[in-house]
């Protein structure tokens, strides 16, 4: 039977899916990226693999995706992550309109289409307000496991404003919220509903259609999630593991698109 | 002054110099044999101002300033926005923005306005050597911004500035606001008399904005040629075709260099010759050119058989021109230059997008939002729902600044523009 891996290789994670002929997930993988993304690939399929208990030579396409798709040089095809986490977030639940996806270094929210395809999208402009990098600083910051993150800040009081929308000054202003006495979770509460009214702008601009799904890393922080479903009203589909959509999204793109593996221009789908 | 030999003296300075060897791009189809003429015409232009300070009265104008009131009296005009996009274009951007942000002048600023004030500060140009102004013009119809960066010009340079006042066109404009720019002509007068030593002749006044409306007129019909499939040109052609019309305005030069440029477009439509080889689709583009990506850009998309058939800022010349009258010059230029699309309700701009995109059979959007033109840049993101909404075209916004690169990441924008790719494609 074919197999088909999808790598995605983001700024912070590099995530595996592989799935098999039948188009079931039966191996995935999540490591650090570290300092060369080359690596981290290779690292990361290598595990996932083993999850699935194949060899490389099982595999009959691999797609790249994420800002480290270029240096991947065993992919047969690549495509932005933006068309992967719509695909991933649609095959996972059929009904999504609207996928926000918050990661490493940049979030966005996408419209889904018909068939799971990219209908309109938009992203955080040149900064990392609004990003998991910003709850990953701030998690440092204030000495919490980035993910004990949300559950601590459910059990907030109260909450205090964080106005700085700038990673660099929220963080300076964390620092005297600390030396206020302010309480952990309160803080916490406030840096998250710093992000979602970052995010929410996005929303807005692109309009919620259908129903929401989320992905990326900071899905996986409930803090952000309760927020974020307050502000639209409804729940949010999440995935367990919210982190490897993208990957996934690369995986079932490898299956459907790529009939020829030397394809030049993996853009043009042959079929 | 005459032409006091400058092509001769072109041709020295061609001496020596190593052309540098372009690559032919695979994707393009044979290039417009104009691009020549017009390097030649502004490359003269550029090295006349070398002569121009003492022999000709000297204005630094905006690009939306209503030039043909100069003209009569013999002013050497130049543009310190293309001197921007020159610079930009050159890749000398951040460096003298740097030297701008050195004294003081916030990096939220223009580019183009920290441009022209580093090169104030720092005397460096690509262009040689600028000629000291006499006289600066500037009109409020493209921003807020001219009129600040043209008064610390004025206190620099200790001369007068003219500040020609358009009132923003919220609905429509009226009888009243178009009396008030014509009482600001009638104040001008006098001044531009006694800068330029010369006496104001209507008959001369009405003959430069016949040349430059009729001037319009031909660059309008420059870029409808792109409404033919192959489109003979791509906008990255038109940013750089654009320069006359921008800052040769009135002149008879401006006139006669898009008389030939149309004929070679129009004969290249009827031999079915496309700007690139395989134009699959059609975009349009939405604000200043990316003057230090242009290249990176154009075989970018170009490589994915997409042509950029139409721009809301090539057009912007072309737009309301039309609307000059020589009978009546200082009415109908009023209204020529109050209803330019920086100084329009944003419903003009979403009914002109629409236009644009029905006319030039537009596939999908690319707007650049740049961070040195807000007036350019706001709304945008209204305006990008509202024409998936009405027109169903699928849009992509970048994020970049039209001269400093400092403000452009390569990473970002790939991946926006590969994704609007991925979504054209289905």
């Amino acid at each position: 039977m074919d197999y088909f891996a999808g790598i995605d290789v983001g700024s912070l994670s590099t995530d595996v899916v592989i799935l098999n002929g039948g188009g079931e997930v039966c191996g995935h993988s999540i490591i650090e990226t570290g300092a060369n993304s080359t690596e981290a690939s290779e690292d990361a399929l290598e595990k996932a693999l083993a999850q699935a208990g194949i060899g490389r030579g099982d595999l009959a396409k691999i797609v790249a995706t994420g800002y480290g798709r270029v240096s991947v040089p065993l992919a047969d095809g690549k495509f932005t992550e933006i068309s992967c986490h719509a695909l991933g977030a649609y095959y996972l639940f059929p009904d999504t309109g609207t996928v926000i996806d918050i990661g490493g270094q940049d979030s966005k929210v996408i419209r889904v289409g018909e068939g799971g395809k990219v209908v309109d999208f938009t992203m955080n402009d040149k900064c990392a307000a609004g990003t998991g990098r910003f709850l990953e600083v701030m998690a440092a910051k204030l000495r919490v496991p980035l993910g004990e993150m949300g559950d601590l800040s459910l059990h907030a009081k109260g909450e205090v404003q964080i106005s700085s929308v700038c990673t660099v000054f929220a963080e300076s202003e964390v620092v005297s919220l600390v030396a206020r006495n302010h309480p952990r979770e309160e803080i916490l509460r406030g840096l998250h509903r710093a992000i979602v009214s970052r995010v929410w702008s996005m929303v807005k601009s692109i309009g919620v259609s259908g129903e929401v799904a989320m992905t990326g890393g900071v899905a996986k922080n409930s803090g952000v999630v309760v927020l974020m479903e307050e502000r639209l009203g409804k729940p949010i589909h999440i995935h367990s593991e919210p982190q490897i959509i993208g990957a996934l999204g690369a995986a079932l793109l490898a299956k459907r698109n790529l009939g020829d593996s030397r394809a030049k221009n993996p853009l043009k789908s042959p079929g | 002054m005459k032409d006091l030999g400058a092509p001769a003296l072109m041709g020295i300075s061609r001496v020596g110099k190593k052309m540098r060897p372009i690559k032919p791009d695979p994707h393009f189809g044979p290039p417009l044999k104009c691009t020549r003429r017009l390097k030649d015409i502004m490359t003269r232009h550029y090295f006349l101002s070398r002569y121009a300070e003492g022999a000709k009265p000297v204005a630094w104008v905006t690009s939306g300033a209503p030039v043909e009131v100069l003209r009569p009296f013999g002013f050497y005009t130049v543009y310190p926005e293309n001197h921007g996009a020159l610079c930009g274009a050159k890749k000398m951007g951040p460096e003298l923005c740097a030297v701008a942000e050195e004294h003081g002048y916030h990096q939220d600023l223009c580019s183009y306005a920290r441009i022209d004030l580093g090169h104030y500060f720092s005397g460096k140009t690509p262009a040689g050597k600028l000629p000291k102004p006499d006289l600066l013009f500037a009109s409020n119809n493209i921003c807020q911004t001219v009129a600040y960066w043209y008064k610390a010009l004025s206190h620099y340079l200790k001369v007068p500035l003219i500040l020609f006042d358009t009132p923003y066109n919220f609905r429509e404009i009226t009888d009243s606001d178009i009396s008030y720019m014509v009482r600001q002509f009638e104040e001008m007068i006098p001044v531009l008399e006694q800068v330029s030593g010369r006496q104001f002749n209507y008959r001369k006044l009405q003959e430069y904005v016949s040349v430059a409306k009729d001037a319009s007129i031909t660059w309008g019909a420059v870029l409808a040629t792109m409404k033919a499939r192959p489109a003979p040109m791509t906008i990255f052609d038109a940013f750089g075709h654009m320069v006359p019309i921008v800052s040769l305005r009135g002149l008879p030069l401006a006139l006669e260099y898009y008389r030939t440029l149309l004929a070679e477009l129009r004969e290249r439509v009827t031999r079915g010759v496309g700007a690139i080889k395989h134009e699959r689709k059609r975009l349009m583009w939405d604000n200043i050119a990316i003057w230090y990506k242009m290249r990176d850009h154009s075989s970018l998309f170009a490589g994915q058989g997409m042509n950029f058939v139409t721009a809301t800022y090539t057009n912007a010349w072309a737009e309301t021109t039309p609307y000059m009258d020589e009978n009546r010059p200082f009415e109908s230029m009023a209204r020529a230059y109050s209803l330019v699309i920086l100084n329009n309700n944003l419903n003009s701009r979403l009914e002109l997008m629409e236009r644009l995109i029905k006319e030039y059979q537009v596939d999908g959007l690319v707007i650049h939002s740049a961070r040195s033109c807000k007036p350019y840049s706001v709304g945008q993101y209204d305006l990008k729902r509202l024409l998936m909404e009405r027109l169903e075209v699928p849009s992509v916004i970048i994020e970049a600044d039209i001269a400093d690169s400092r403000a452009y990441s390569e990473e970002q924008t790939r991946t926006r523009l590969e994704a609007f790719f991925e979504a054209m494609e289905g």
